[in-house]
């Protein structure tokens, strides 16, 4: 059986269980986008897109749709404790992508803020989901959003009403333990964010165990004129799961979207992070840091669309590669004829730690105005050979000068990480990795 | 405390150092002068360790230990330290993380307990007035944007904390204006004491207006072509480096 074959059979079957509880629209949705899956099947090295990472080896594996013994029942509240940036802000958990009441908590709502998970918001807020869900992110040439689409069911709905600016961070929180072997999930997840409001969201997909599976996740993200997200996604499957995740926002004039993407886990990840500046004066602060080693294989890719005049564009990606890890970033920056005095920078900055260590980055800008200033820089280095001498120098052991010169360099880009608890988290995460504990 | 012993050095196929020998005892000033290219900044660091140079020919006993064998940073941990001529920017890492590791580095290899962060800042603030140094500075990155004279003063600290046995300072006032040299060679002589000795690389004369060394050597080519006291460096400071040139050969074995 083909690779593609297989999801049209689990599609079929899906289908004919009446894929949830999903209005008339969304059936038609889904039948479009695995007839679109079908057309462009898995990408392959022809895609320019998919030049450095092969999806093969998830196209190639039987993942399956999970059932019975992948109901999250045996994760509990304890497990997921570290994980658990502030116990005090919502929280919606998914265990192999289902829904877990028990583990969620949603005691504290601030006002403005809604936060429930899609099986709910079809009944309560029906227009909102029909008026953005699979509205923002195009699944025309994308294979994966394309199939998460097709069998879109649960995620997250978070959404802040015009004007309000809740205290608290929204943490989603992804679990996939042993149960989830073999599995696919497709994620979906939607957020508003109304005129003028703010709103901060963390998004944690986590391997429990050292199960192989597919984590197959969309958020799309509806920012209005004025609105600002702070969006955290923080990667750490299992060392054995494969991850493909899509962070595709739509701006309103004045909106900020801030985004930075961790991570540390999985066989394989590729996040993509896509937003389209489509009002006047937004702008998109896209940082990010993933470190690796063994044979991991890390992969981000993003692409920033000036579409209208004075915006600005931030990116600053950071990569640690250790072993025989290889690492791609690929920036996209479009500027589009009516996008005058756009502003953008973009840097890439990648360590590697081995001989074996590989890294791919390239920068892509394609601009069609002429009254823009655009930078990007892209480098590839080894540790500071005078600088871990000097530390030897003052009696600090090569082991310990070598972990602190990685952390170090790690650090200015976490810094930008405005959320405290999640940014100390993982300078944390990162200094355990690399430099014992206390920098 | 230092014996070095007709000691050679080489920088890949160059040859920098050709035969040293020096004795250093505890309580000691010793000052190395000599032109650009001599050699003196090269013997400090090969002292500390440094990896761009191999040694050809020759021993160095430290406290009765073959210095050569250690690796730089158990030569810190037995007590030397060099202060660099050009300190080291470390973006990321804050000068106070940095002196606590150094500092409890060398303390665990002498079998001593580490200092807490909190016991820690009370050792190192209180080192910061004989410097001129605000608090503020242990916060930022090591040397990350510091001035030519507070990287010098940083390092200054950094021996004030980690109290080493046998401190080399490489050309610690190149590049310092008056007032900070002043301020530098205050905190060394401060440091002075009768159980441990300072070696000064310098060019100039003037630094040892301040740091009054008990003996002073003359570098040219690699080899050591005279040594005496403090009168020396005022005799090299009214002369020039070119009257030395001529006898070089002929005292060298000396």
């Amino acid at each position: 059986m083909t690779a593609t074959s297989r999801y049209l059979e689990q599609f079929a079957a899906f289908a004919a269980n009446g894929g949830g509880t999903a209005p008339a629209w969304l059936r038609d949705v889904r039948r479009a986008a695995i007839a679109r899956f079908e057309t462009l099947g898995f990408p392959t090295p022809k895609d320019e897109d998919w030049h450095f990472t092969s999806a093969a080896p998830i196209a190639d594996a039987p993942f399956k749709p999970l059932h019975g013994a992948a109901d999250g029942s045996r994760v509990s509240a304890a497990v997921l404790a570290p994980y658990r940036f502030d116990a005090t802000w919502p929280t919606l958990v998914f265990v192999n992508g289902r829904y877990q009441s028990r583990l969620s908590d949603l005691s504290r709502a601030d006002a403005g803020l809604r936060v429930l998970e899609l099986s709910r918001a079809w009944r309560e807020t029906p227009e909102l989901l029909e008026k953005h869900l699979t509205r923002i992110a195009s699944y025309d040439d994308r294979s994966f959003t394309a199939l998460n689409t097709a069998f879109l069911h649960d995620g997250a709905l978070v959404h802040v009403a015009a004007g309000m600016s809740p205290a608290s961070p929204v943490h989603l929180v992804f679990v996939a333990d042993d149960a989830a072997a073999d599995g696919v999930v497709h994620l979906r997840n939607l957020i508003v964010v109304d005129r003028g409001a703010s709103a901060s969201v963390v998004e944690s997909y986590i391997g429990l165990g050292a199960a192989r599976y597919l984590t197959n996740g969309v958020t799309e993200a509806h920012l209005a004129d004025g609105a600002t997200l702070r969006h955290v996604k923080v990667q750490r499957e299992s060392v054995r799961a494969f991850h493909v995740h899509t962070l595709e926002a739509a701006q309103g004039r004045d909106s900020h979207l801030q985004s930075f993407s961790f991570a540390s886990g999985a066989a394989l990840s590729r996040t993509n992070i896509y937003t389209l500046l489509d009002g006047a004066g937004c702008g998109a602060t896209l940082n990010g840091l993933y470190m690796v080693d063994g044979e991991q294989h890390v992969d981000h890719q993003t692409s920033i669309v000036h579409a209208q005049p004075n915006c600005f564009s931030r990116e600053l990606y950071k990569g640690i590669l250790d072993d025989a890890s290889h690492g791609v970033f690929n920036g996209k920056v479009f500027v589009r004829p009516e996008a005058q005095k756009t502003d953008g920078k973009q840097t890439n900055a990648n360590l590697l730690l081995s001989e074996h260590a590989r890294v791919d980055t390239k920068p892509q800008l394609e601009i069609f105005a002429d009254d823009v200033k655009c930078t990007h820089g892209a480098t590839v280095g080894r540790l500071d050979q005078a600088a871990l001498f000097y530390l030897q120098s003052r009696g600090i052991g090569v082991e310990l000068a070598r972990r602190l010169l990685t952390y170090a360099f790690a650090a200015d880009v976490l810094e930008t990480i405005e959320l405290a608890p999640v940014r100390e988290s993982l300078e944390a995460l990162s200094l355990a990795r690399f430099a014992g504990t206390g920098v | 405390m230092l014996d070095i012993k007709d000691l050679s050095a080489s920088a890949g196929d160059r040859e920098i150092l050709r035969g040293i020998t020096l004795s250093v005892k505890a309580g000691e000033v010793h000052a190395i002068m000599g032109p650009n290219g001599s050699g003196k900044s090269t013997l400090a660091q090969v002292l500390a360790g440094h990896p761009a140079y191999t040694v050809t020919g020759g021993s160095v006993t430290y406290q009765g230990m073959d210095l050569l064998a250690m690796a730089p940073e158990a030569r810190a941990q037995a007590g030397l330290f060099m202060a660099f001529q050009y300190p080291v920017e470390i973006p990321g890492v804050s000068n106070a993380y940095f002196l606590r590791a150094a500092y409890n580095e060398i303390r665990k290899a002498r079998g001593e307990p580490e200092l807490d962060p909190m016991e820690f800042l009370d050792h190192m603030e209180g080192k910061l007035p004989m410097l001129g140094m605000d608090p503020e500075m242990l916060q930022r990155s090591v040397n990350a944007g510091f001035s030519g004279g507070e990287k010098k003063r940083n390092e200054i600290l950094q021996m004030a904390v980690l109290e080493p046995r046998l401190a080399i300072l490489d050309e610690t006032d190149s590049g310092l204006d008056i007032d900070a040299l002043r301020i530098v060679a205050h905190g060394v002589t401060t440091l002075r004491r009768p159980d441990n000795a300072t070696i000064v690389v310098t060019h100039y004369q003037r630094l040892l207006n301040h740091i009054i060394p008990d003996f002073v050597h003359v570098l040219s080519a690699g080899r050591i072509v005279r040594s005496g006291g403090k009168e020396l460096a005022l005799e090299l400071e009214a002369k020039g480096y070119d009257w030395l040139e001529a006898p070089a050969a002929a005292g060298a074995t000396a």
